[in-house]
């Protein structure tokens, strides 16, 4: 494996090989058989849990136990109508899916997977690159999907979408500010912005920032996890879409693929902000008790270091997205209003505090 | 259609105007084919004007047409999640008009059916009433209960929805074999089966915050509009037509009528879920108690009102009092026959109970209603 890598580095030549063709490479991996696959079968899994919660079966006729069935969605959507209202504003309505869809995929790029080269001895970084303000690029790049939602509902020229894009601004006022914030509270435990850093600070302080500093992690997190949920259009705060009040809210009017892309951004947040919480506060790629000694063996040694980081990375992820299909299953709608109320009364000043606590924290260390 | 004159004016720098939105008949829920046309200031609701009419079938008319036992097919279509009230209160009406007297088996029986029947229609307006507020899951747990009910009927008689399920006189057929033991096993379960949609809902916060305090009726404003059945029992006023003018068992049963004082969403939410257990206490008792002998009475084989006879019997749906005014003219057929659904004077507090709520409580004020377009419109 390690002898490929080295053979075609020295054909193509190290700059060439380092800076373009590694990271492309990467890329096109790990968008073309993790993130795209994942989402599909994400869907799958979604409809399959809620349909065990539900007392019924979920998709279960394209092939043995449904497994085809997001082939067969993505065929479908391939074939359906293209429909442009014509009262729509053209190039807004076109532009709208792929900056929902496009952001969500970027962030993917400063997510580390597993651990780096240098860490495995091996010629292979788990990451596609490991920048050091890369938590400001995952808030800039996060937010950079709303204006999606909120262009496609104002392009649409539909009074449903409208109001649809007019309650996804409204939430992303709400929840950014308290979701940034949120994100302070890893950075100051580890004092690096590089997610590979943050991975590394959590193994070095022994132990993961949701436990760190008299529980502020935990509201850090929890807070984070909210702010999430709102953030990825999901319930209970799926206010932008709410298919009983505002028919299907800012998509109403999309059809075909150009949903589809909404509907692949809105899965491809949740694994964003699922995978950013795990970096940040479940000890990212490490397993558990990476520095108990006789828990040893959860670090699967008989494993290739980085796949091992992998897998627990993969575990971990899953969790995250149990939750958010075991929210759909329990919880009603917050009205937009009770979820600003939320947003601005009680996260904004105690995600306040929790910075304020863990500065405290850092300085009495 | 009058518009009302609602000019809206506040101090702002900018020009302000409301924006008109078609709020259904094709929305998702509307329940069926209700159209409201709102007035909004953003979400703000400012105005609301509900158009009906769109499931219009004439069914007064039609009853005019057909002899009286031809008619009971006609009851089914109008309150269609609810057939076998609409059923008893237009057997009722005609026996009263012929002066029938039905045998004690026909009348337990009668009320069995009504109980199922208000539990299955309670289950379908939970279901539908949780998922606009956007609780997904008891969609399915009350359509799981639901499908038994359906099943005891289809067992009884061959359908489910439309059941046609009396006749003038009593009842068209005797229980099937074995149909009290499935009942009753029903029954004995399903009492724990509303401490799970319960579990789902009554503390949850979130269906607290969405139902609290949303489309408050006051007493005063639930007589003036003849509300009635489970709305009227949310703002206090304990009226229920099965005490108040016990009609078949209903006499000899003893069963609870839950009342309470807030009239807002969450109360009638509350009144709905007690109900359903006091039916299923019904039903229990019915099995119980139930007389033998014959379900049809003596009656002349061509049913005639004399002329100018007139009668009105109401009972006690699951949405509220549905009565029939019938008048004879000799003939074997109805000269006019008037409807009181319950669901239409319900949906008439909407828009005062909608004023200055948002877009989602609006939703949420019309599944508390439990309004049937097809027996708003008839």
């Amino acid at each position: 494996m390690t002898g490929m890598f080295d053979s075609v580095r020295e054909t193509v030549g190290p700059a060439l090989f380092d800076y373009a063709l590694s990271p492309l490479v990467k890329i096109l991996v790990l968008i073309f058989m993790g993130v795209l696959p994942l989402i599909s079968y994400l869907v799958l899994a979604e409809r399959k849990i809620l349909g065990f919660m539900q007392v019924r079966l979920g998709p279960n006729r394209v092939g043995p136990w449904g497994v085809l069935q997001p082939i067969a969605d993505i065929a479908k959507l391939l074939v359906k109508e293209d429909i442009i209202p014509s009262t729509a504003i053209r190039w807004a309505y076109i532009l709208a899916p792929c900056l929902v869809v496009a952001p969500a995929f970027v962030i993917f790029a400063v997510i580390p997977f597993g651990p780096s080269a240098a860490q495995t001895g091996g010629a292979l970084d788990f990451f596609i690159t490991d920048v050091n303000v890369a938590l400001l690029f995952v808030v800039a790049m996060a937010t950079v999907g709303v204006y999606g939602i909120i262009l496609g509902g104002w392009a649409s020229n539909s009074k449903f979408s409208l109001l649809g894009g007019l309650r996804a601004a409204a939430q992303m006022i709400s929840y950014e500010v308290p979701q940034g914030f949120s994100l302070v509270i890893p950075l100051l435990m580890a004092g690096t912005m590089s997610m590979q850093g943050i991975v590394q600070a959590q193994f070095e302080q022994g132990r993961w920032f949701i436990f760190q500093g008299w529980g502020l992690g935990l509201v850090a997190f929890f807070i984070y996890f909210v702010a999430g949920v709102a953030e990825s259009n999901r319930n209970p705060f799926d206010l932008p879409e709410a298919e009983s009040e505002l028919v299907a809210g800012f998509h109403t009017e999309y059809t075909g693929m150009r949903f589809a892309l909404f509907f692949l951004g809105e899965y491809a947040n949740m694994i964003v902000i699922s995978a950013v919480a795990v970096t940040l506060f479940l000890g990212g790629w490490h397993a558990p008790f990476a520095t108990t000694e006789w828990l040893s063996f959860l670090r699967l040694g008989f494993l290739p270091a980085g796949l091992a980081g992998v897998i627990w990375f993969s575990i971990k992820l899953s969790a995250f997205l149990f939750v958010y299909i075991w929210f759909r299953g329990t919880f009603p709608r917050y009205r937009f209003d009770q979820l600003m109320d939320l947003g601005w009364k009680w996260m904004i000043p105690l995600v306040l505090l929790t910075v304020f606590g863990t500065g405290l924290w850092k300085i009495l260390q | 259609m009058a518009e009302p004159d609602n000019k809206h004016h506040r101090d702002t720098l900018f020009d302000v105007e409301e924006m008109e939105l078609a709020f259904g008949p094709q929305h998702p829920s509307t329940h069926g084919v209700l159209r409201l046309n709102l007035k909004v200031d953003g979400e703000r609701i400012v105005d609301c004007y509900p158009i009906i009419g769109y499931l219009h079938r004439g069914t007064e008319k039609l009853f005019e047409l057909h002899p009286f036992f031809q008619n009971v097919p006609h009851t089914d279509r109008m309150d269609y999640v609810a057939a076998a009230t609409s059923n008893q209160a237009y057997v009722g009406a005609v026996e009263k008009l012929t002066g029938i007297t039905v045998p004690p088996r026909a009348s337990y029986i009668r009320t069995m059916l009504c109980e199922l029947q208000r539990i299955s229609s309670h289950l379908l307006w939970l279901a539908t009433h949780a998922i606009d507020i956007g609780a997904m899951t008891p969609f399915f747990y009350c359509f799981r209960e639901r499908e038994e009910v359906l099943d005891l009927f289809e067992e009884y008689c061959g359908a489910r929805l439309t059941l046609n399920c009396m006749r003038p006189g009593g009842l068209p057929f005797d229980l099937p074999v074995g149909w009290t033991d499935r009942c009753a096993a029903f029954v004995d379960k399903f009492p724990s089966k509303v401490e799970e949609y319960e579990g789902l809902l009554t503390n949850n916060r979130i269906w607290k915050k969405r139902t609290v305090g949303i489309g408050v009726m006051s007493k005063e404003q639930a007589l003036q509009y003849g509300i009635t059945g489970p709305m009227l029992r949310a703002s206090g006023v304990g009226f229920d037509l099965r005490k108040a003018a016990p009609y078949e068992a209903y006499a000899e049963l003893e069963f609870d009528v839950p009342v309470f004082h807030n009239g807002d969403t969450y109360d009638r939410y509350l009144v709905r879920m007690e109900e359903m257990r006091q039916s299923a206490r019904i039903v229990r008792q019915c099995l119980d108690k139930l007389p033998e002998g014959a379900v049809m009475a003596k009656k002349p084989r061509v049913l005639k009102a004399a002329k100018e006879a007139e009668a009105y019997y109401a009972i006690e749906s699951p949405k509220g009092e549905i009565g029939f005014y019938i008048v004879g003219n000799g003939t074997p057929n109805p000269d006019r026959c008037r409807v009181r659904p319950p669901s239409l004077y319900n949906l008439q507090i909407v828009p005062e109970m909608a004023q200055d709520h948002l877009l989602a409580d609006l939703v949420a004020i019309v599944g508390t209603t439990d309004i049937v377009l097809g027996e708003v419109d008839r």
